[in-house]
């Protein structure tokens, strides 16, 4: 059994109630940083650990907290990104729903370290119910004087606030978060400057993704070293990947990170193999923006290596032959997934979650969605294929924010691997995967 | 302000430090300045959105030679001393902006025969140097149900290319915006709040700043084509503006007024509605002589000069 950190306690019955959680140890990472530990101390003990961020950039944790501006006497924020909205990607959801404490505990952990005394906690707004678990765990924090003023006698004081969006996929950018948290239209923002320097309210503030403020708690206890030895290369510690499709067994399950791919497709501890013994045809690794991958390349890297569950591993080859390990939304398709469908779908989320700021990626989104439903409807024709790809191209980069890129990786992937389906879909005049 | 030694296609140019890459090149002029369809010097906060102005960064400054990983809106990015900035001499970035008059037009009605903006449109201009001649798209373009944003203001949302400016005029010049971006992607629309007129002293300069035709003057619909006028400058008292403007005239007659626009088509000073909209008679206007007009503008085809206008209109009489 591989290691747990996230999941360790998951099933655990009313877990969600503080009662249980401290029974089982929680809230001692609190009482014991409050007490040894000054905020640069976590700060560099997080820095150690090597985690990084899990919202799907990878980005080192301890790094983003140390580019927060400490030269103004302005507040400083902390929050923390439960925007959780990406086709494939259902990882938060579980934590905020099972185990909230070990989010606000962790959120304890990361305010203290960055200095902040207003923390908030952006929830999508499909997600209310979990709105509603989360409230009642930060008062039971309160009530229990891990929350509020002079947290256990060690002076410092936290308010931690829950604050729902409403159910725009693009309020997950850290920017445009902060845009909606101040009450905003979600647009993002243009950087520079960076949310570190000028943030929520204009004050420097780290955005975290839930998984990552989650794990806080564990290096604390057990220390940076242990956080640190776990997994593989730069790729640190333990990872939720919420697997779906054509496989026995979906869920969420925690991998230590190097875990084989293969083995994660096939051993009955996770997915459990192919639907129906089918044969495996393409994985999406990291939720619908990453770049889809075919079973020989997402099996072994394009030298032969086996490929392993890690954020180099899976980005061996850059975009030419891998991909990225990005949130962690793990999308199997069998034989009988039609590629060019699978890519209408991921478009036209991203065609309805543009924010329509910047033109390439709001006329870009549309205009591949429109051009995709043709093909998959067989009225296509073969010069729309190289009209992606350089539609794709030209929206890849030249937009404010990665939503942009997210919409056109997958159609540049699902043409440079599956180019023949959309061949056959122009040829055939309808899907060939279809009676 | 120290100044900063910048070079923008091989030309180099000294500005003070903080000015943006598109306001170093329009100290050069000429062809080195990327187009600005949503960047407007006297709106805060303005521009970023239209990507039109992306250039390459070659070299970041003299300290960190590193070229920018990608391509930056030269209206956004502020210069560094010894930046080398690559614009019509990048090929990545002529090919890019190619790509970017694509995507504005993609959904772009192209009904210039009949809009009002035709002649002095920022999209025409842009399409012009960096538009393909034939379009690639089969698609149906995106509609808008009309709506009625007030008497002198009309609002065509289907030319417009969502640059945010007469949202930003609202919130910077009037006392109070009633319109803004309802909606996302490409169903955002510039909308009021809940069928509101707009209605303030100054929120005629919507129309001015409005790149395209989606924001056109009412009292001048249709009535000619901005390349039969003759555009005088012109002035008068105004307690609410400096009064300074452009009186777009025909015969004696003036069909419109608006303010005075510079060659990159920003006012010079925002005017009120009372000059632009109520003003309509040339005896109320102190006339200072015919407004000169960049040359390859379609404008200034329509040759006028000062002793022709004053022979074949005797009602008129400019100042010396």
């Amino acid at each position: 059994m591989a290691k747990q950190i996230l999941l360790n306690n998951i099933n655990v019955p009313g877990l969600a109630s503080y009662e249980v959680y401290r029974k089982l140890g929680g809230y001692s990472a609190v009482e014991k940083t409050l007490k040894n530990y000054t905020p640069d101390e976590v700060t560099a003990e997080v820095k150690k650990s090597g985690l990084r961020g899990r919202g799907g950039a990878g980005f080192p944790a301890g790094m983003k907290w140390g580019f927060i501006d400490k030269s103004t006497d302005n507040p400083r924020y902390f929050v923390c990104n439960f925007d959780e909205s990406e086709p494939g990607t259902f990882k938060d959801r579980h934590i905020g729903q099972l185990n909230p404490h070990q989010l606000i505990e962790g959120m304890i952990l990361g305010s203290y370290a960055l200095g902040a005394r207003s923390s908030y906690i952006y929830i999508r707004g499909e997600l209310f119910y979990v709105l509603r678990i989360i409230e009642k765990a930060i008062d039971e924090a309160y009530r229990n004087g891990f929350l509020g003023e002079n947290i256990l006698g060690s002076g410092y004081s936290l308010d931690l606030h829950c604050h729902p969006g409403a159910g725009a996929y693009i309020c997950g950018e850290e920017t445009a978060l902060i845009e909606s948290l101040e009450g905003k239209r979600g647009n993002p923002r243009i950087k520079p400057p960076f949310p570190a320097i000028v943030g929520l309210y204009n004050c420097p503030t780290v955005v975290n993704n839930v998984e990552t403020i989650a794990n806080l708690p564990w290096i604390m206890n057990n220390g940076a070293d242990a956080y640190a030895a776990i997994g593989i290369g730069n790729s640190n510690g333990t990872k939720l990947i919420s697997a779906c499709g054509h496989i026995n067994k979906p869920g969420i399950y925690e991998i230590e990170l190097g875990l084989p791919v293969k083995e994660f497709i096939y051993s009955d501890e996770y997915c459990g193999g192919i639907l129906n013994g089918k044969k495996l045809k393409a994985v999406v690794a990291g939720g619908s923006s990453v770049p889809v991958l075919p079973a020989e390349l997402i099996l072994r890297t394009a030298n032969g290596e086996p490929r392993l569950m890690s954020y180099e591993s899976l980005s061996d080859g850059g975009f030419q032959s891998g991909t990225m390990l990005g949130s962690g939304g793990f999308i199997v398709m069998d034989e009988t997934a039609c590629i060019v469908k699978n890519l209408l779908t991921f478009s036209r989320f991203y065609h309805h979650e543009s924010c329509g700021q910047c033109s390439p990626c709001r006329e870009g989104t549309g205009w591949i969605e429109k051009i995709l439903y043709r093909i998959e409807s067989g009225k296509g024709s073969m010069k729309d294929i190289d009209l992606l790809t350089d539609i794709a191209k030209h929206i890849e980069g030249n937009t404010i924010c990665p939503l942009g890129d997210a919409a056109a990786w997958p159609v540049a992937s699902a043409i440079r691997h599956f180019r023949e389906e959309f061949e056959d879909h122009i040829k055939l005049q309808r899907c060939p995967l279809s009676k | 302000m120290s100044l900063v030694k910048v070079i923008i296609d091989n030309i180099e140019v000294e500005v003070e430090s903080g000015t943006t890459i598109l306001n170093a090149a329009r100290k050069i002029g000429g062809s080195v300045v990327p187009p600005a369809m949503c960047y407007y010097t006297k709106l805060e906060g303005s521009g970023g959105y239209c990507r039109s102005c992306l250039v390459k960064v070659a070299q970041g400054s003299a300290k960190d030679p590193r070229p920018m990983p990608k391509l930056v809106p030269s209206c956004r990015t502020t210069v560094q001393d010894g930046m080398v900035v690559q614009n019509i001499t990048s090929p990545e970035v002529m090919d890019n902006r190619r790509a970017i008059t694509e995507f504005l037009l993609l959904n772009h009605p192209l009904d210039c025969p009949v809009c009002d903006q035709a002649g002095e449109c920022h999209l025409q201009d842009l399409s012009y140097v960096h538009g393909l001649e034939e379009t690639r798209t089969t698609e149906e373009r995106r509609t808008f149900e009309p709506i009625d944003i007030g008497d002198k203001i009309k609002l065509n949302m289907n030319r417009c290319i969502l640059c945010y400016r007469c949202v930003k005029v609202a919130d910077q010049l009037t006392d109070q915006r009633v319109h803004g971006v309802l909606g996302r992607g490409d169903h955002s629309e510039i909308s009021t709040y809940i069928l509101k007129a707009i209605d303030n002293d100054f929120s005629g300069n919507m129309i001015d700043v409005c790149p395209v035709g989606a924001l056109t003057d009412k009292t001048f619909r249709f009535k000619s084509r901005v390349w039969y006028t003759n555009p005088m400058d012109a002035h008068r008292e105004c307690s609410k503006c400096g009064g300074k403007t452009v009186l777009w005239m025909k015969g004696d007659e003036v069909l419109r007024v608006t303010g005075r626009k510079d060659k990159y088509g920003e006012l010079e000073e925002f005017i009120c509605n009372d000059c632009r909209f109520e003003k309509k008679n040339p005896n109320e206007w102190i006339i200072e002589g015919p407004r000169k007009i960049e040359r390859h503008s379609v404008i200034s085809q329509n040759h006028y000069e000062k002793l022709l206008i004053e022979e074949n209109n005797p009602k008129i009489k400019i100042e010396k």
